[in-house]
């Protein structure tokens, strides 16, 4: 108040400095932009969390031009997605940059989630923003899971069937939970309603709130960098890291790089391969919603099989769906579970990184198998990896404490 | 007034009930919001119970019919499908219908039906909700004596709807409430509390 008043009837300072006196417009583009440090050795692995921004403003913006044309109802809602394809102006290219968004979405989030893996970036003290990133992550598979009804196609029906049912197996309230979560004895145009609405409004205000939260928290402690060393820790007299840049203008212009690369591969899925294959539209889902017949083959769309995987190699229904819930949670205590003294991978020893081996190829031959009917060999394997998988996280904490770790260095190194 | 003048356990008092008074407003609040998400009046109504006339029915047929917007199955059983259900015992689950939920009491018989000749159960896999396919043709050689299979994750069901062992559902069909209003009319979705 008093620089205001001293100020009053001075010309001088312009605008900026009227907005400063107001609002903290510098100090905050300062605080997280221009003088934000991060290390200078970030590598390739940096860029998903960028990356995942740009996917979330592009389905932002796609969302919003769908919404125009789009009809939350059983009867209009799978004719108005053909609509927005044939007779809406450009309405293929809006509809096709969102769909391959979700996708996208989960490759950028999938390889970020891995980069923390790789480097510790989830351990102390950044365990806050992992688990906050881990509320994204639900939250994304949630808005996910609710879009995908929304086309009204036989994948859309019966996909949310499966997965609704999923909470029947919880003992004495399940069934009582599914005709809340549906709003009818069956998924109907009342449960498609009220999807749309989480879809449209609920999910994506908590996940650009999260989004928000998780930035502010990583610029609290500072980026983690592929060292896994606190920049913090060697300041030059004016107290900068010596380690670090400024967020802006150098890792922003190496980002807008791989942003430039990233959009190009973006663009051409949209363009050339849509479907992928039937991985990011599954061919099912081109037949509108039919109640009175299953297709042949369930599966969910790509980002989901894993977990579903372990759903389908258990042979119970109550304990299917307690290891699904277990496999999609336990990332969740990853700061807790490791017990290393090192946070990269670089100065981890060989059973560390033949846990993680191991866990990668894990992950990607379950995510094949939940795309393949479940019989014969695929649900032997489905069990043996299913085992793999929760061995990697459940002895982590005797594996990664006695691992033998190598010296980390105190300043970062520039190796490739 | 000083720290001193602090009456500490009366400041304590009515922080404490200030804040349950609140949160007993907001839980009384919440009670539309949540009230709205079952059934709407309009759902409840359009549950209203079917009719499926079986005059036209032949023996071995199976007619779909939707109640409450699910997928119920009426089978008319020949004489040779009933003389095959004891037959399949040993391989089931939970033969003689002990799982209460899954069907009215007047079901729960040898046929899990109101008149042995006509089975009425939902068309939905209790395992995850999947319509299962009728696949009636007996086939000895691979121990199949006719029934249901889901094609979702191959759970097997018996000309009852009675779920086999080895299979991810856990029970059997559900028998929706049923009455017969004459001898060739069903009504589904209303009994009379007997049958």
């Amino acid at each position: 108040m008093a620089r205001i008043e001293a100020e009053v009837g001075k010309p001088q300072g312009g605008l900026v400095k009227w907005i400063d006196d107001r609002f903290p417009m510098t100090a905050t583009l300062k605080y997280h932009i221009t003088e934000y440090y991060a290390s200078k050795n970030l590598n390739l692995w940096y860029v998903f969390g960028v990356l995942a921004f740009v996917v979330l403003a592009i389905q932002l913006l796609t969302g919003i031009f769908l919404t125009m044309n789009y009809k939350p109802s059983a009867t209009e809602a799978f004719a108005s997605v053909e609509y927005i394809m044939r007779d809406v102006e450009w309405g293929w290219l809006i509809r096709y940059m969102h769909s391959t968004g979700a996708s996208f979405f989960f490759i950028v989030v999938y390889l970020h989630m891995y980069r923390a893996m790789l480097y510790g970036s989830y351990k102390k003290p950044r365990e806050l923003i992992w688990l906050i990133g881990m509320l994204i992550f639900f939250v994304l598979m949630a808005e996910a899971f609710a879009g995908y009804l929304l086309p009204w196609g036989q994948m859309s029906y019966w996909g949310a069937q499966v997965i609704i049912s999923l909470f029947g197996a919880i003992p004495w309230v399940g069934e009582a939970l599914v005709e809340i979560i549906r709003g009818d004895y069956s998924i109907s145009d009342i449960t498609l309603n009220r999807f749309f609405a989480l879809h449209v409004i609920l999910l994506p205000l908590v996940l650009v709130g999260l989004v928000f939260v998780h930035i502010v928290a990583l610029h609290e402690v500072g980026s983690n960098n592929p060292d896994g060393i606190e920049i913090k820790k060697n300041k030059d007299a004016s107290g900068k890291p010596l380690d670090g840049i400024t967020f802006h203008p150098y890792h922003t212009s190496k980002d807008l790089v791989v942003i430039i690369v990233f959009l190009m591969i973006f663009s051409a899925v949209v363009f050339f391969a849509p479907e992928m294959g039937g991985y990011f539209l599954e061919h099912a889902n081109f037949e509108p919603a039919n109640v009175t017949a299953t297709p042949e083959h369930i599966a969910p769309v790509w980002y989901f099989t894993p977990f579903y995987a372990i759903l389908r190699a258990v042979p119970d229904k109550l304990w299917g769906f307690i290891l699904f819930g277990l496999s999609v949670i336990l990332p969740v205590f990853l700061p807790w579970l490791d017990r290393s003294r090192v946070k990269s991978i670089r100065y981890r020893g060989w059973i560390y990184k033949g846990a993680l081996g191991t866990f990668t190829v894990t992950f990607l031959v379950l995510g094949w198998l939940g795309t393949q009917p479940a019989e014969g060999l695929y649900v032997l394997m489905a069990r043996v990896f299913s085992v793999l998988y929760f061995a990697f996280f459940l002895l982590m904490p005797y594996y990664t404490a006695i691992d033998k770790t190598k010296p980390v260095p105190d300043r970062v190194t520039y190796h490739a | 007034m000083t720290e001193d003048d602090l009456d500490r356990n009366r400041r304590h008092f009515l922080t404490i009930a200030t804040a349950v008074t609140g949160a007993a407003g907001v839980g009384l609040a919440a009670i539309p919001f949540l009230s709205s998400l079952k059934p709407s009046a309009r759902a409840q109504a359009l549950g209203a119970p079917v009719e499926v006339p079986l005059a036209s029915m032949q023996p071995g047929e199976l007619v779909r019919v939707l109640w409450r917007g699910r997928l119920v199955f009426v089978l008319r059983r020949t004489e040779e499908m009933l003389a095959r259900l004891p037959q399949v015992v040993d391989d089931l689950r939970d033969p003689n219908s002990e799982v209460a939920d899954q069907q009215p009491e007047y079901t729960v018989n040898d046929t899990r039906s109101v008149k042995p000749e006509y089975l009425v159960v939902e068309g939905s896999c209790t395992h995850l909700g999947c319509a299962p396919l009728e696949d009636f043709e007996v086939r000895p050689a691979e121990g199949w004596e006719g029934g249901f299979f889901c094609p979702c994750h191959g759970s097997k069901f018996d000309l009852a709807g009675r779920v086999y062992k080895g299979v991810p559902a856990p029970t059997n069909l559900r028998v929706p409430p049923h009455r017969f209003v004459r001898d060739d009319l069903i009504l589904i979705g209303q009994d009379t509390g007997a049958a």
